[in-house]
């Protein structure tokens, strides 16, 4: 009974990397960027949730109302006015600016918020849970994340394979230049790439800061769970990113349970092996 | 003299590589113009530049009276100019349906949407949900032109349309080419082939090495000056 209820702890987890990956796969299937500070604007949206919740008092989770459109907003800004100007046919310039963002991002919170770690209240949501059977129980806020990261990706898909931005999106990824020829201004269309990444950040971070303690560099560890739950998923495959986030957790979950200081590395040995085994992932997509 | 395409002395490069050492042309509205050339002399190019993924260096190019020299491809479509790339590059993650949808997002309005290209390639209305590049090279040539066709242009730049395609496939593209153009459409059609190109347009213009070695009307010239103009011999 330990160990499904260790198993079923860390699906949900999974949910939260999965929420993590999304963004992160979004960027990368649109535009090839490797967004480096991706982990640093989820802490980002964390703090500005904190913000947030400071001035108005709203829960955290309402917090998201506001955060999510500024988070959006600030992708937008980022992408027009900074990441732009990188692009070309080098893949290099644009990693090395959000490499350059995420140093700026992690001394820019510890200079305005210190190095103290935070942590969002979201009272009673906190403990509360149930048991569906005897022997396991299931919290309410793990379920609540992991229901969130299944909305979130399905509305993603939605959006990519639906609609006329979608349409865009996948457009623009296959050849920015036929896509110019069909009125499509690239810079635009991954202006509101990155807007839509940072909206799903921005849920991220709130989670990020009501699950556990943050502080201004907890950044780099987060890209890295968000980068072996796209790669264990597959590139370019959204339902594949949260069987990669499903994945990690609940290696994480079992590592934990042999020994608490294994917890990390489990996830990371199991990324490794899964490499190792299929590197394409589990479920790459299906064009060369 | 206004209301057609005017390219005068255009040079273009691909960094020190120059590919177009001044090349000229007019082309007035319903007209086809053949452009016809070995491989590398610069026809690509030459749209490229017309169209605006390929920015001259020197020259000018002229549509309908306005200076439209380095105009990104976004702006130069919805001035009404379409080019059906080389190779057709379909979106291959787009069906074909969304393909031509997407030709059609600069919303000018003319005879074309999906029902009249899929009357004039009603194979392309039966695949219409399957992904764009799994059909045959000539259905994904009828794809690419549909594409263009939607944006309903008053130009449209047609590159090497019959490119590995079987003879039986080209002659039915070719055979559907005056339905496109008879709508009062101009169009500047590369083709290795040349006697299929002359015989398709209304005049031609010949390149070699980025110079314009030959141009005129097909019957002014006899086949022997032609291919002499083709080959640089």
């Amino acid at each position: 009974m330990d160990l499904l209820n260790t198993i079923l702890q860390g699906i949900l987890v999974g949910g939260l990397y999965a929420l993590f990956a999304a963004g992160l796969s979004l960027i990368f299937g649109v535009m090839r960027l490797v967004n480096i500070a991706h982990g640093d604007l989820i802490v980002l949206a964390a703090y500005v949730a904190m913000v947030v919740v400071q001035y108005t008092g709203l829960h955290p989770l309402l917090s998201l109302i506001i955060v999510v459109p500024l988070m959006a907003l600030f992708g937008y800004a980022l992408q027009r006015i900074i990441l732009n100007r990188t692009l070309g046919v080098d893949l290099l310039p644009p990693l090395l600016v959000s490499f350059g963002l995420s140093v700026i991002l992690q001394n820019g919170l510890l200079e305005t918020f210190t190095a103290d770690s935070r942590k969002l209240n979201a009272g009673a949501l906190e403990t509360a849970s149930f048991q569906p059977i005897p022997g396991i129980s299931i919290g309410i806020l793990p379920l609540l994340m992991f229901a969130t990261a299944i909305a979130v990706i399905a509305t993603l898909q939605y959006l990519f394979y639906r609609t006329a931005l979608g349409r865009a999106f996948r457009a623009t990824s296959d050849d920015p230049e036929i896509a110019e020829l069909m009125g499509l201004d690239r810079r635009k269309v991954y202006a509101w790439a990155m807007a839509l990444s940072l909206a799903v950040v921005a849920i991220a971070g709130v989670f990020l800061a009501v699950r556990s303690n943050f502080d201004p560099f907890m950044g780099p560890g987060r890209l890295i769970f968000g980068f072996e739950a796209v790669i264990i998923g597959g590139l370019g495959n959204l339902w594949g990113t949260l069987a990669g986030g499903v994945i990690l957790g609940v290696a994480q979950g079992l590592g934990a349970e042999i020994d608490p200081g294994w917890q990390i590395l489990a996830g990371h040995v199991a990324f490794i092996l899964i490499l190792a085994i299929k590197p394409r992932g589990l479920f790459p997509r299906m064009d060369g | 003299m206004s209301d057609g395409l005017i390219v005068e002395s255009l040079e273009s490069f691909y960094g020190d590589f120059q590919a177009l050492h001044g090349v000229s042309l007019a082309l007035k509205p319903g007209q086809v113009l053949a452009l016809i050339g070995a491989n590398g002399a610069g026809k690509s190019t030459l749209l490229k530049s017309i169209c605006g993924l390929v920015t001259p260096r020197r020259g000018t190019v002229h549509w309908r009276g306005q200076d439209i020299t380095g105009m990104p491809g976004s702006a130069t479509v919805a001035r009404g100019i379409a080019l059906v790339p080389e190779g057709r590059r379909l979106f291959k993650s787009l069906s074909v349906e969304e393909n031509l949808i997407l030709g059609g997002q600069v919303a000018r309005t003319g005879p074309w949407s999906l029902k009249t290209i899929y009357d004039l390639f009603p194979i392309l209305s039966e695949k219409r949900h399957q992904p764009a590049t799994s059909l045959s090279g000539g259905q994904q040539q009828m794809v690419a032109i549909g594409r263009g066709l939607m944006s309903n242009p008053d130009l449209i730049l047609l590159d090497e349309l019959s490119l590995g395609l079987a003879p039986i496939v080209i002659k039915d593209i070719y055979a559907q080419l005056p339905r496109i153009t008879g709508s009062g459409m101009s169009a500047i059609l590369v083709e290795q082939d040349v006697t299929r190109a002359l015989a398709a347009a209304d005049h031609f213009l010949c390149l070699i090495e980025g110079r314009v070695s030959l141009a005129g009307y097909p019957a002014d010239h006899s086949r022997d000056a032609i291919s002499a103009a083709y080959f640089g011999t």
